[in-house]
């Protein structure tokens, strides 16, 4: 099957109908053995037994970014393609990116109290990682907000560009400002800061809830599919009844 | 702060992680069948997209 096959809805609901049960299978695999590395590892030396919940934070962190990086490369296809399969990856990329950052703000909220003393700071990283859940909020509501799905599409890829301004922000925000929250550790030049014991867990668990996520967007993007046939179907009944 | 403290903070985090992770599978899950359901239900009534429209045609008419 060539990749442009996959571009019709149809070819996409079969091979998504035959991927879901596996990707499914391999994420459970993959949690299993993240969240027992997560529980085998050793406390940091500072921050105690707390740094358990960095295996949840970080991952969701990146996914939530992840979430609207993808809605913004769908709005690409949807502005300039036109491709109805490009709204529907939008549309159903939007919730589950919206759960993953409102994870990520409860988990650092819940990590913040015992390592700062606060469940929140208005510093820059935490704010503008604030404004990305927003922003999932006000175009699942475009999208709700507007019935004809094609306008829909159009209106929440413009919003979807918009906002993808925040990811940088988001990513440098701890460079550019003074923050609490701190610095890149995983990811930056000059190699990781992170201890292999604790960094291989938590690489293990951002691979789990990538799995994780790709899954609910297949499955997700298989429900909108089915929806806009039944809206389909349903607007043909009426036209028939007129 | 007491470091065994800290175990109600970690407990409360994976708790979380526990039930917005499920939420969301309930919703796409439940979604899934809600909307096989319905395309069920309009295949049943005879309204389908490719086989046989006329008829369903036909039969949405009469329906109404």
């Amino acid at each position: 099957m060539a990749i442009a096959d996959l571009a019709n809805p149809s070819r996409f609901l079969t091979l998504a109908n035959r991927s879901i049960p596996w990707l499914g299978g391999l994420t459970v695999i993959v949690f299993a053995y993240g969240i027992d590395q997560a529980m085998l590892a050793p406390d940091d030396y500072q921050q105690g037994a707390t740094v358990k919940i960095m295996f949840l934070h970080v991952p969701s962190a990146w996914l939530g970014m992840l979430g609207w990086g993808l809605m913004t490369v769908a709005a690409f296809g949807t502005l300039v393609w036109r491709h109805p399969l490009a709204d529907v990856a939008a549309k159903a990329a939007a919730p589950i990116g919206a759960a993953f950052t409102l994870l990520c703000l409860v988990t650092g909220s819940l990590w913040g109290r015992p390592e700062w003393g606060t469940y929140w700071v208005w510093d820059a990283r935490l704010t503008s990682e604030l404004v990305l859940f927003l922003l999932y909020l006000a175009v699942i509501a475009l999208w709700r907000t507007v019935e004809d799905p094609s306008r829909a599409a159009r209106a929440a890829a413009i919003l979807t560009l918009v906002g993808a301004i925040d990811l940088p922000i988001i990513k440098f925000s701890v460079d550019w400002w003074n923050t609490l929250h701190q610095g890149a550790s995983v990811f930056r030049l000059g190699g990781s800061t992170i201890y292999p014991t604790i960094l291989m867990p938590l690489l293990v668990m951002a691979v789990a809830f990538t799995l994780l996520f790709f899954t609910l967007h297949l499955a997700a993007m298989r429900n909108e599919i089915l929806r806009r046939r039944v809206r389909t179907l349903r607007l043909m009944q009426a036209n028939a009844v007129s | 702060m007491d470091p065994a403290n800290h175990m109600g903070f970690i407990v409360a985090a994976y708790a979380a992680t526990l039930v917005i992770v499920g939420a969301l599978i309930a919703w796409v899950m439940l979604d899934y069948r809600a909307q096989q359901r319905t395309l069920a239900e309009l295949d049943r009534r005879g309204v389908s997209r490719r086989s046989a429209p006329a008829p369903a045609m036909e039969q949405a008419k009469e329906q109404a």
